[in-house]
């Protein structure tokens, strides 16, 4: 696939403070590209920069190798799923969907059959002459995207446009979404700050921090490798414990000198190893690599989510089996289970369990302060 | 809990109620009682009946109000856009000095205007000129304009900075460029700010009388000129009659205009 949208060396500030800082890029045509990461980690910036809504103090943006950092968004073959959805409240939903085709000219018999076939699409059939206020979350955001993908662009942009649909909706549109994207071929860019959804959805996964980009990979690179401890941390639940790697394929932590598939670091080098919470066995203490005392049990449903501490630091341990609080257990885990990172300013900031409850905390007070 | 909740927001409506009955409801029903009888207190329609005879002074209130109005229009929608669309530390400047002049009484603003354009005024002075301009109608919609700008532009402004940011962005992402973008969206999303400034400069327009007395030199009188005559000559009858018509007119024209504007959208309120 050959590369439709290229960034290069991209740079954003507003007022002294760094939005993004040298972003190096590239998006292929006909790829699922999800940019992810927590509030105020330049995702969204980066999507209006290649929609054209905000210009980059520094660098170079491509589209199909030509520079556009000057062209205005009415003039490049990008369109935009807003957040809010920003439909036109004045229009009623085919005239939403008619509004770009309108604005080039187009004849009413072409109008609509495009806008007919979208509503196919997005089947809203019957909906022509509802007004757009008279809808819901979910129907709202099927216009959205019918009128950003009904003039042909050859890149949707999508700016947390699941945000504010309930869990139920919310799964059915990344499914519809995904199809939609790979009937039509074009390129989706996609911004969430859900890790689920761009696991679920993606081709390729950017995942950003304090606006720069961590790792880029398909969803399952991201999930088993990732680059740091921001990465592991973000996209799923991770123990990330300090390790030293004292030879290739050995990493000791924790007091125990552990088998694994990573090499190629400097003997005693001191590493990061994430241990996936399901990748954890749960033994009796005389057959454990490690043992831990149980702080915590909660029901999950599908497993229980076991808080366990060894030697002060707290593991998180996703078990089908139950065990009680207070019990003593032991931990065993495969060599393909283990995961060594190199030192990151993220070392030692995440993957501890002992402030579990805070974390949550913090977390979802940080979603809801900050959404720009 | 109910009851006493009531009776308490009765009592807090209270000085409220007692205030609009006494200068809202017995003037309108004075209004009413004078309109409906003649000088000895008979009831009478003889009022009503000689209105046809102000029908000319009427249709030229009309036209006049109704050229300001449009001018106001003109001159204040892009007043409005250009306000919005600035910088925050801009637009608290610019909206100062549009209300700046509204702290000047409006009778000694007519004043200066009157100074500005008169045979010896400014603009014959700085022309070496004589030009006779008060007392055409030129004067009097000037006067108008000028005194009832602020009253077009501040509504609209309001209203197009209430647009949500995003509605620009997706115009422009959907292919209109910054002409296309103001009349497909931003003009129809600011038709409510338009219907409560196109009301609040054509009301006082139309019934204005201290305009058309100092900017018209005499010459010509408006409705708003008649009424104050009938009152100062003592024919508190026809003055009364005139009056509750053009209340009428003036409602039914408002309540025309509130069907096109968005109910929810909140401009002024019949």
């Amino acid at each position: 696939m050959a590369k439709l949208i290229e960034l290069k060396g991209i740079t954003k500030s507003y007022d002294g403070e760094v939005i993004l800082n040298s972003i190096n890029l590239y998006i292929r045509d006909g790829e699922f590209i999800t940019l992810l990461g927590p509030s105020g980690c330049g995702k969204t910036t980066t999507l209006r920069i290649i929609g054209g809504f905000e210009t980059a103090d520094e660098g170079e943006l491509y589209f199909d190798g030509t520079e556009i950092s000057d062209v205005p968004p009415h003039k490049r073959q990008v369109n935009t799923v807003f957040q809010k959805y920003a439909l036109f409240p004045h229009l009623n939903v085919y005239e939403n969907i008619a509004f770009p085709l309108r604005m080039k000219k187009i004849s009413e018999e072409d109008i609509k059959k495009r806008v007919t076939e979208m509503l196919k699409m997005v089947a809203l059939v019957g909906f022509e002459n509802k007004s757009v206020s008279t809808l819901s979350g979910g129907q709202q955001q099927r216009v959205a995207i019918a009128r950003a993908l009904v003039s042909h662009p050859k890149v949707l942009l999508l700016d947390e446009p699941l945000g504010a649909l309930d869990l139920k909706l919310r799964k059915d549109m990344q499914n519809e979404l995904k199809t939609i994207q790979k009937a039509i071929g074009i390129t989706f860019i996609y911004v969430t700050h859900d890790q689920e959804e761009a696991l679920s959805m993606s081709d390729t996964i950017v995942v950003m921090a304090d606006g720069e980009i961590q790792q880029i990979g398909t969803p399952t690179d991201i999930y088993n490798e990732p680059k740091n401890a921001f990465v592991a941390d973000f996209i799923g639940e991770s123990n990330i414990v300090d390790g030293i790697m004292l030879e290739d394929k050995k990493v000791r932590m924790s007091g125990h000198t552990f088998d694994c598939l990573d090499g190629g670091y400097d003997k005693n080098e001191p590493v990061d190893v994430v241990v996936r919470p399901e990748d954890v066995d749960v033994v009796k203490p005389e057959n454990g690599m490690l043992t831990g005392i149980v702080s915590s049990v909660t029901f999950k449903g599908v497993h229980y989510e076991i808080i366990v501490d060894i030697k002060g630091f707290k593991w998180m341990i996703q078990s089908t089996d139950y065990v009680a609080p207070d019990e003593k257990i032991g931990l065993f885990i495969e060599p393909d289970a283990i995961h060594v990172m190199k030192k990151s300013k993220y070392s030692g900031k995440f993957g501890d369990y002992s402030s579990f409850s805070d974390e949550l905390d913090t977390l979802s007070d940080a979603d809801t302060a900050e959404e720009f | 809990m109910n009851k006493k909740r009531s009776f308490m927001n009765s009592i807090a409506a209270a000085p409220h109620i007692f205030w609009a009955v006494l200068f809202i409801i017995l003037p309108l029903l004075i209004v009413l009682y004078y309109a409906f009888t003649d000088s000895d207190g008979h009831f009478s329609f003889s009022n009503i009946a000689s209105l046809p005879s102000y029908a000319s002074i009427f249709w030229l209130s009309l036209e006049l109000s109704i050229i300001a109005t449009a001018i106001c229009l003109l001159l204040g929608y892009p007043l409005a856009y250009i306000i919005a669309k600035s910088k925050p530390k801009t637009q608290k400047i610019l909206s100062m000095l549009l209300m700046l002049p509204m702290w000047t009484n409006l009778l000694i603003r007519t004043y200066s205007i009157m100074a500005i354009l008169d045979n010896g005024g400014i603009i014959n002075t700085l022309l070496g000129t004589s030009m006779q301009i008060v007392g055409t109608k030129g004067a009097v919609i000037f006067g108008m304009v000028y005194d009832f700008l602020p009253y077009m532009v501040l509504p609209i402004y309001t209203c197009i900075s209430k647009i949500d940011k995003n509605m620009w962005e997706a115009a422009s992402d959907l292919g209109c460029n910054t002409f296309s973008t103001l009349t497909k969206v931003i003009i129809p999303l600011s038709r409510s700010g338009i219907i409560s400034g196109v009301t609040m400069v054509l009301v006082p327009s139309i019934s204005t009388f201290y305009i058309s007395q100092k900017l018209g030199g005499g010459t010509f009188e408006l409705i708003g000129d008649t009424i104050e005559r009938q009152f100062v000559t003592g024919a508190l009858n026809v003055g009364a009659a005139i009056s509750l018509v053009m209340m009428i007119l003036i409602l039914i024209s408002l309540t025309v205009m509130n069907k096109f504007g968005d109910s929810d959208e909140g401009g002024i309120i019949v």
